[in-house]
């Protein structure tokens, strides 16, 4: 490897490129926008409906619902634009393109992270914005240390928590190629049961998505703290506040992984 | 006539036998189901137990049975995505299709009732002991009912291929129809009631989503199966969804020739 600064200029230029190509095709890159936009509000409708027959939910009223929703959102559709891509892996493979990023001499997964930015995430970003906004409003949160603070954790560290996912994804694909879909479990459950209160699921599933898939503290946790909730069982503000470890904990299992899967890999006989 | 259903009979094998190959990818799909039911179930079972007693006529178990009878369908009723024909179109491959003895909106009916038929099998069926034995699901009636249910599953699957059908063919007159296709991809999954149930909607939505052929895919399927709707009520169900097949299904051949002529304009 070229030294740091080298492949930083290196990574920059890449990644240029990938905000480039996509800029060059505007009616495309419009619709995609639009597509997860779009996707981003049926799923925001749902929400609707089932606070239309409840007033509450896991503990939750539609106000903390909405406020659940738009950090889950937030926190996932973000980590999507950077890190998203890499659930791609096993076509990258088929292609012989992973191949190609072994020549080059950076590392593999800054590669793979680099390789695309999908910016038509902005869509469902800018719908989480939105709720975001409108839940901290109707909840009348107050600005202090502990809110700004809290908000601040949750999206940055949430963020990392799917990202990480997204990257232990990665490494699990270079076992399970054709079983790729066992890997939603793991970004795509994570993240649906991100948008829910932890007290719905049955205590396997809430420890599961608590300390083993850390999905419980990209929303449910930050707003227990900002909309001052108890919580209940396993599930207590304080714990909020543990973010960095979360976030710390999946990504060393995320680049163990993905360190073993490199390892595994014996190259698609290119 | 006999030659021609023996050439469907044999298309819906190939698809069947297509998706048996990838055993891992089935098991795969198997883990992943199960998880995204148990969340599911959670969701509608606390959205329940949150309202009180029952919402909309369901109650936990029901709400349970919902979500597990969901995830049976999921993998034989594609309400999302299938872009084979716009690819097709854009490839010029389908200039071979229309050399063969069969329309097109057959023969791909025809293998996608059988990959359907195979998905129920290996991908649903898992679905409904895992369901059973986690968190309880409601049956049919009676005899008449599992054999409507059925029915509705087979018609369910011919009114989601024969939508997407309809939408591929844009492409005969725009290039890019991937944007057409996400949009219709996410009002058939909001509107077959995939993740809240249609009887869940306040009234201007429910209106919106039965004027559209997407309650027909799931919610439809759901009721008969899980025993909500029962007698002349599943009976005018699935009379619906016949009604659809039959729409739809004259849309895409008058749609088709006149794609078709559209090709030979062009010189396709």
């Amino acid at each position: 490897m070229a030294n740091r600064e080298g492949s930083w200029a290196a990574y920059r230029t890449i990644l240029r490129s990938r905000v480039r190509a996509q800029a060059g095709y505007r009616v495309s890159f419009a619709t995609d926008l639009f597509a997860t936009l779009f996707a981003g509000l049926a799923e925001l409708t749902e929400v609707y409906v089932i606070f239309h027959n409840t007033p509450r939910l896991g503990g939750l009223d539609f106000t903390a619902a909405l406020l659940v929703f738009a950090l889950a959102n937030l926190t996932f559709a973000a980590a999507d634009l950077l890190v998203g891509h890499c659930d791609r892996l096993p076509t990258y493979i088929r292609e012989g393109k992973l191949d190609v990023f072994y020549l080059r001499p950076l590392s593999l997964l800054g590669q793979l992270m680099t390789s695309e930015v999908s910016l038509r995430r902005l869509g469902r970003i800018s719908v989480a914005v939105v709720v975001l906004a409108i839940a901290l409003i109707r909840g009348g949160v107050q600005p202090t240390a502990a809110t700004i603070g809290m908000l601040a954790l949750a999206i940055t560290f949430g963020t990392a928590i799917m990202a990480a996912l997204f990257v232990a994804v990665a490494g699990l694909q270079f076992w399970l190629l054709d079983g790729r879909e066992f890997a939603n479990v793991f970004t795509y459950g994570g993240a649906y049961a991100a948008q829910q209160s932890s007290l719905v699921f049955p205590d396997p599933v809430r420890i599961f998505f608590t300390f083993v898939v850390p999905a419980a503290f990209t929303a449910y946790l930050p707003t227990l703290v900002i909309l001052g909730l108890p919580g209940g069982d396993a599930a207590s503000p304080s714990m909020a506040w543990w973010l960095p470890v979360a976030a710390a904990w999946v990504w060393g299992v995320a680049l163990l992984a993905w360190g073993r899967g490199v390892r595994h890999y014996q190259g698609a006989g290119g | 006539m006999r030659a021609d259903l023996r050439t469907y009979g044999l298309l819906a094998r190939a698809g069947f036998r297509r998706q048996a190959t990838y055993r891992l990818a089935l098991a795969a799909g198997i883990v992943t189901n199960s998880v995204f039911g148990v969340i599911r179930a959670s969701i509608l079972m606390g959205a329940v137990a949150g309202a009180g007693a029952t919402v909309a006529g369901y109650d936990e178990r029901a709400m349970s049975s919902y979500a597990w009878w969901g995830q049976v369908l999921l993998g034989s009723v594609a309400v999302w995505g299938w872009s084979e024909l716009a690819d097709r179109v854009r490839t010029g491959d389908i200039a071979a299709d229309f050399l063969r003895p069969v329309p097109p909106y057959l023969s791909y009916l025809a293998a996608d009732l059988g990959r359907g038929a195979l998905a129920l099998l290996v991908r649903g069926a898992p679905m409904i002991v895992i369901g059973s034995l986690y968190s309880g699901m409601t049956f049919p009636a009676g005899p008449v009912e599992w054999v409507l249910g059925l029915v509705s599953i087979a018609l369910a699957v011919a009114i989601a291929f024969l939508g997407h059908y309809l939408v591929n063919c844009i492409a005969f007159w725009i290039i890019e129809i991937r944007g057409i296709l996400l949009a219709y991809g996410i009002v058939a999954t909001l509107f077959a009631g995939l993740y809240v149930p249609v009887h869940w909607f306040p009234d201007w939505l429910r209106a919106l989503a039965a004027a559209t052929p997407f309650p027909s895919l799931i919610q439809t399927p759901i009721d008969i199966l899980s025993g909500y709707a029962a007698g002349p009520g599943a009976a005018r169900l699935v009379a619906i969804q016949v009604g659809w097949v039959l729409g739809l299904g004259i849309g895409a051949a008058l749609t088709t020739a006149a794609g078709r002529r559209r090709l030979e304009v062009q010189g396709g």
